[in-house]
């Protein structure tokens, strides 16, 4: 149903990946393009092998703002591991990113 | 300011909220297709105000609405208009309104650079083109405010969501908090400048009263005043208050008050139809009594009668009447009139007034009769009494409803009694005055008529007599000193009677004596005659002998002269001897 441009790294290798994030966007923006690549390089650098994402075109399927209560974009939403965290913004901020996404940098 | 309403072009659009009232105090509802914003305190009715608008748009405008609920959720929302009776399910069901829930939980929110609120223009869009909405509430939007941490954004983005919601031509309704010093807590107004609305809930004396005020709106005249407002079983009720100015008919038909006697007081016609009338007094001078009587004379007219009782249940009035010849039963049964009683402490003055209003506007009445309005108030807000009761006489002019105040007054001193109803007496066209006369050791009740515009009427005090059969007035003995009430105007008239008895017995007395003078007279008179006649026989018979004698006397001279020869010389002797 989704637009999915998700990137599926060793999620079949694993089963279930522990990182389930849904990213939601309005269109392509600089916002949204800067989200998007600020998270998957944010991913590929601390959770790799660990996430899956899934990108949610609003303008595509503006029914789904609700399921998530999404009002700003862009919107990271991390529905796994519980509880569901929310962050808001072009994820310019890594430190940031991962705070919210309660994820232990690696050095 | 608000005559111009039938000359004065329209000088925007209006959408009708279908509040009773409110479109009134607005001359015709909210700007069409501009923002509103209604800002209150918490409780002040911000949410059922915007639900009713939704609602009433979708069901009686034929305008479909969305409602963004920021605080509630959608379930809740239909709890809460359910008990206004309405149906929200049923219009979501039929796709006449759409309900969103927008949450925000600051604390699952993280924040990092840029973003804009595109998310809630979509989902705003998307609600909007499922019903086709030309309707819509944001309540409350600075909900936004709490869960957004960057308020710059959050400012920007809402100016254009107002921008956007323009764009669309969409009728919106936002609430807001009330402020310390601002209408909103975060400065909403300074978004919406076409039309503020501002609601108030004030406790006074432990009574709770809504009211509304239109704080601005902008290209067209309102009603500048605050305006108390009800949420009652059939939703919000706003009382505009004498909104249309003195503009009402005024008939030149009367009608009877029920009381004849009392009739004859007022030109002997009773009251103009569609008049107001006050009847004032002290505890126990009848007021009930004069109402009930009144709006039976109407049910006997065929009229329909309302009854506001805040003293007396139906039933027990009904029993009282009974026992002074009124049975207002069958008129009740029949359905032409209605009883409404209530505790005056159950609410406020506006709260009664406004269920007033919603029982003439159901009931549809040609005669009112409220029992008493001083208990709506309690003694020292007379001030508010008067704005109140000269927008419930409006209503009822209005409708060209005859009405009937009954109103209770205290104090000792006969000023007070008149003094103390001032207030409200400019309102009346008609005012009796009841008042209790305590003399000889009892009390009994007068009425007279203290003012009636319009009409002659009589500037006596009458007595006012309750029996078992009725209210009578009774002309009351005007003594030389003072008025006379009861028994002992009784006993003032026994006497009198009695003074007029002896009197007339005197005269029959005097003239009897007369005639039997008269005939002692007369018997003296007969004997008188009949002496007399006796003496002048006895005189013409002494007379009738003397001749006799005399002529006996003649012929023996005369016989002795010529018997003598000489008759000269015989006749000196004889003179001599003699």
């Amino acid at each position: 149903m989704a637009k999915e441009v998700a990137k599926k790294k060793s999620s079949a290798a694993r089963g279930s990946s522990e990182y389930q994030l849904r990213l939601y966007v309005a269109g392509q923006t600089v916002k949204s393009r800067a989200a998007l690549e600020n998270l998957n390089r944010i991913c590929e650098t601390h959770l790799a092998g660990r996430y899956r994402i899934e990108v949610i075109d609003l303008l595509v399927n503006p029914k789904l703002a609700a399921g998530d209560q999404i009002l700003a974009v862009p919107t990271l939403v991390r529905h796994l591991p519980e509880p569901i965290k929310k962050i808001i913004g072009d994820l310019s901020n890594e430190e940031r990113v991962l705070v919210g996404l309660d994820v232990q940098p690696l050095e | 300011m608000k005559r111009s309403r039938n000359n004065a072009p329209r000088t925007i659009p209006k959408a009708k909220t279908g509040i009773t009232g409110l479109d009134d105090i607005t001359l015709g509802g909210f700007p069409a297709g501009r923002p509103t914003l209604i800002c209150g305190g918490a409780g002040a009715g911000k949410t059922m105000l915007a639900a009713e608008f939704i609602i009433r748009g979708a069901t009686e405008f034929n305008e479909p609405g969305v409602f963004v609920m920021f605080e509630e959720n959608a379930e809740e929302l239909s709890d809460n208009v359910r008990s206004l009776g309405f149906d929200l399910d049923d219009l979501v069901a039929r796709g006449l309104v759409s309900l969103d829930h927008v949450h925000i939980e600051r604390s699952e929110i993280e924040e990092t650079g840029q973003y804009d609120l595109e998310g809630l223009f979509i989902r705003l869009g998307h609600a909007i083109e499922t019903v086709g909405a030309k309707r819509i509430v944001l309540d409350t939007l600075e909900a936004l405010f709490a869960g957004l941490p960057n308020h710059a954004i959050l400012r920007a983005e809402l100016r254009r969501l107002f921008r956007w919601l323009k764009d669309r031509g969409m009728t919106a309704v936002i609430t807001g908090e009330r402020g310390e010093q601002t209408l909103t807590r975060y400065g909403l107004e300074e978004y919406v400048a076409d039309c503020v609305i501002l609601l108030d809930n004030r406790v006074n004396e432990q009574i709770s009263t809504r009211r509304l005020r239109i704080v601005k709106y902008r290209g067209s005249s309102h009603g500048t005043n605050e305006y108390p407002f009800l949420i009652g079983k059939n939703g919000i009720s706003v009382m505009p208050i004498t909104s249309l100015g003195l503009d009402h008919d005024a008939s030149n038909e009367r009608v009877s008050t029920g009381i004849p006697r009392l009739d004859d007081m007022l030109a002997g016609n009773g009251v103009y139809r569609g008049s107001s009338i006050l009847v004032s007094g002290t505890p126990g001078t009848g007021k009930s009594s004069i109402g009930s009587f009144f709006a039976a004379a109407a049910c006997k007219r065929g009229e329909k009668a309302l009854l506001f009782s805040y003293e007396e249940s139906a039933k027990q009035l009904i029993r009282n009447m009974r026992s002074i010849g009124l049975d207002l039963g069958p008129f009740e049964r029949k359905g032409l009139l209605k009883i409404h009683s209530a505790r005056p402490t159950l609410q406020g003055l506006e709260q009664h007034l406004v269920a007033m209003h919603d029982e003439v506007m159901e009931f549809d009445p040609t005669v009112v009769v409220v029992d008493p309005i001083s208990n709506l108030t309690l003694e020292h807000e007379e001030s508010e009494m008067k704005p109140t009761l000269m927008r419930l006489i409006d209503l009822l002019k209005k409708k060209g409803i005859t009405a009937l105040f009954t109103s209770l007054t205290t104090g000792k001193g006969e000023s007070v009694i008149e003094t103390s109803e001032v207030g409200v007496s400019s309102l009346m066209d008609t005012w009796l005055l009841l008042r209790n006369v305590e003399y000889n050791g009892e009390r009994n009740r007068t009425i007279f008529v203290l003012k009636s515009r319009g009409m002659g009427h009589s500037n006596q005090v009458r007595e006012f007599v309750m029996t078992d059969h009725g209210i009578d007035l009774v002309d009351v003995y005007l003594g030389s000193d003072r008025v006379l009430t009861g028994t002992a105007r009784v006993a003032q008239e026994e006497k009198e009677k009695a003074a007029a008895e002896l009197q007339k017995k005197n005269h029959e007395r005097r003239l009897r004596d007369l005639s039997h003078k008269k005939t002692a007279i007369d018997a003296q008179i007969a004997i008188l005659r009949a002496t007399a006649s006796a003496e002048e026989e006895e005189v013409r018979f002494i007379n009738s002998q003397e001749d006799l004698q005399a002529e006996t006397l003649v012929k023996n001279t005369e016989r002795m002269r010529t018997i003598r020869g000489g008759a000269n010389k015989a006749a000196t002797d004889a003179g001599r001897k003699k």
